[in-house]
C-alpha cells in the first residue's frame, strides 16, 4: 500500500476496460474525481448500478458518496460470475 | 465445523467431504456439490480471480447465514482461484445436518450466493483467446429465490 494518494484497482474484465490494474491518484478521491480519473469508457460502466465500488475493504451502499482518503483502496468491482 | 477457503492450487473436494462427515458425527445426513471445469467444450483454461480484502470475508459471512438458516452442524465452502484446467475442481459445497431436506437446501442456498453474490471473475481461454464470462440471467433468479 503507497503511502501517498489512492489506489484504483480494476478488477475482472474491467481490467481489459481500463488497459491495466491499477491506477494512482491524488487524494482526496469523490465520486466525480474517480469519474474524471478512470477515463470515459471506464466512467461509463461505473454508471451501471450492476457495477459496484469497494473503499478501504468495504462495498458502499451508495457509491457515488465516495470518499476516499490518503492511501486507500478504491476497488470497481463489476458483475460477478464465480462458482 | 466450517472449512471455509479461497484456494490458490488444485484441491480434492471428497477429501474435503470426508473431513466434515468425520467432524459431524452426530449428523444424520450430509450432501455436496462440486462444480468442475467441463471438458469436451473446447476450453482450454478457465481463469478465476477475487478480491481479497471481500472475498473470505463473504464467504464467511454466508457460511454463517446458511448454518443459521438451515440449522446446520458443519459446512464447507472451498472456491478455487487462479488457472484452472478441464476437470479441475472450482467450487465445492458441503452441508452437515440433522436432516436431509437442510442439507440439500443450504448446498443449493450456498451454491447460488457463490455465483451470483460472491467476488469473483472468471475467463475462459478458447483457441489461445481470452473470453470473460458474463453472469447469466439464470444466476439472478436463482439468488432472488432464496429472499
Amino acid at each position: 500500500m503507497r503511502a501517498v494518494g489512492v489506489t484504483i484497482l480494476f478488477l475482472g474484465p474491467l481490467r481489459d476496460v481500463a488497459g491495466r490494474q491499477s491506477l494512482e491518484t491524488n487524494a482526496p478521491l469523490d465520486w466525480s474525481g474517480l469519474l474524471e480519473a478512470v477515463g470515459p469508457d471506464v466512467a461509463a460502466q461505473l454508471a451501471e448500478e450492476r457495477v459496484n465500488v469497494a473503499c478501504r475493504g468495504k462495498v458502499l451502499a451508495d457509491k457515488t458518496a465516495l470518499e476516499a482518503r490518503e492511501g486507500d483502496e478504491v476497488a470497481l468491482l463489476p458483475p460477478v460470475s464465480g462458482g | 465445523m466450517r472449512d471455509i477457503r479461497v484456494l490458490a492450487e488444485p484441491f480434492a473436494p471428497a477429501d474435503a467431504i470426508a473431513a466434515l462427515a468425520a467432524a459431524t458425527p452426530q449428523a444424520g445426513g450430509i450432501a455436496s456439490f462440486t462444480g468442475q471445469v467441463r471438458a469436451g467444450d473446447d476450453v482450454e483454461a478457465l481463469e478465476l480471480s477475487h478480491y481479497a480484502p471481500l472475498t473470505l470475508p463473504g464467504m464467511q459471512e454466508l457460511g454463517e447465514q446458511a448454518g443459521k438458516r438451515f440449522d446446520l452442524l458443519g459446512t464447507t465452502l472451498l472456491h478455487r482461484i487462479g488457472t484452472l484446467r478441464p476437470g479441475d475442481p472450482i467450487v465445492c459445497v458441503a452441508a452437515a445436518a440433522c436432516h436431509r431436506r437442510s442439507a440439500f437446501d443450504a448446498v443449493d442456498f450456498c451454491m447460488d450466493h457463490l455465483k451470483g453474490a460472491a467476488w469473483f471473475w472468471k475467463r475462459e481461454r478458447r483457441d489461445g483467446e481470452w473470453r470473460w464470462i458474463e453472469p447469466r440471467a439464470e444466476d439472478h433468479a436463482d439468488l432472488a429465490r432464496w429472499r
